[in-house]
């Protein structure tokens, strides 16, 4: 039992624990606060896997910026809306018969590939984040400048959207 | 007992099947969209996964992760913002009452 195995047990746990009780609530604000909790194991797991750059924008971008836009969306529509799920008791078990049947298709496969052993590697002499900086500025310059146009449309269009129409009344 | 590659792709995959399962069955939008980041995620957790444990490490996996990111918050936003103007519309969220386009 090591440090890294316990940590990654008690990381997935939480992260599995909050996703399922984000499905078995029936309060929406709940289900969003539950999701936040699987965020932020996921940062965590990032973090174990060596990634902390990553890890540290999960927490920035999703527990901190999509949770709180999701809360606000929630207030802005039906703030005590509950799910209790489609009305369709045929659709919801069809729907588990197909997860169920996904899940153990992947399960199979992921058991059953020789994922081979990674080549080793000298550890690395920079750091996590200026390897990313390194190789986004050189390698990935392109995505990098359309991601932000992609953020500045998003951004316009979202505004635009989300605008009360004055002068259609 | 070692962690290794294997377990987090079962990790992600249990997520992702959560996830979904809730994009399939649940009514409200807001939960549809929630579910759908946390298929996202899921994947992110493959990517950042296969750049440590794969048969060449290296950091493309991280920026992935990085750019995919990025995506979901823009698509996050744009719903969202979709959804507010249909409740300002339609008085409701849920996913099978908007039927407009059918009739």
């Amino acid at each position: 039992m090591s440090g890294e195995f316990v940590a990654f047990f008690i990381l997935s746990l939480l992260a599995i624990g909050g996703a399922v009780f984000m499905i078995s609530f029936t309060r929406v604000v709940h289900m969003v606060i539950s999701l936040g909790i699987t965020f932020l194991s996921i940062a965590g797991l990032f973090v174990l896997l060596e990634a902390e750059f990553v890890g540290v924008s999960q927490i920035l971008v999703y527990s901190g910026a999509i949770s709180i836009l999701m809360l606000f969306g929630i207030m802005l529509t039906k703030h005590d809306a509950s799910d209790e799920g489609t009305g369709f008791a045929w659709k919801n078990r069809f729907a588990l018969v197909f997860v169920a049947v996904l899940f153990g298709l992947l399960f199979w496969g992921i058991q059953n590939t020789p994922w081979g052993l990674p080549k080793e590697q000298a550890a690395a002499a920079v750091s996590n984040a200026k390897q990313i900086g390194l190789s986004v500025f050189k390698e990935y310059v392109i995505p990098f400048e359309l991601v932000s146009v992609l953020l500045l449309v998003a951004l316009v269009g979202a505004i635009i959207l989300a605008k009360r129409e004055e002068d259609s009344k | 007992m070692t962690v290794g590659l294997t377990s987090y792709l079962m990790v992600a995959l249990i997520l992702f099947c959560v996830g979904l399962y809730g994009a399939l069955t649940k009514r409200n939008a807001v939960i549809v969209l929630i579910s759908i980041e946390l298929m996202l995620n899921a994947v992110n957790i493959n990517l950042v996964a296969f750049s440590k444990y794969g048969l060449y490490p290296n950091v493309a996996g991280q920026i992935f992760t990085l750019f995919s990111m990025t995506v979901a918050a823009a698509e996050v936003a744009v719903g969202l913002a979709i959804l507010i103007a249909l409740y300002r519309n339609k008085e409701t969220v849920n996913v099978d009452e908007m039927d407009q386009m059918k009739r």
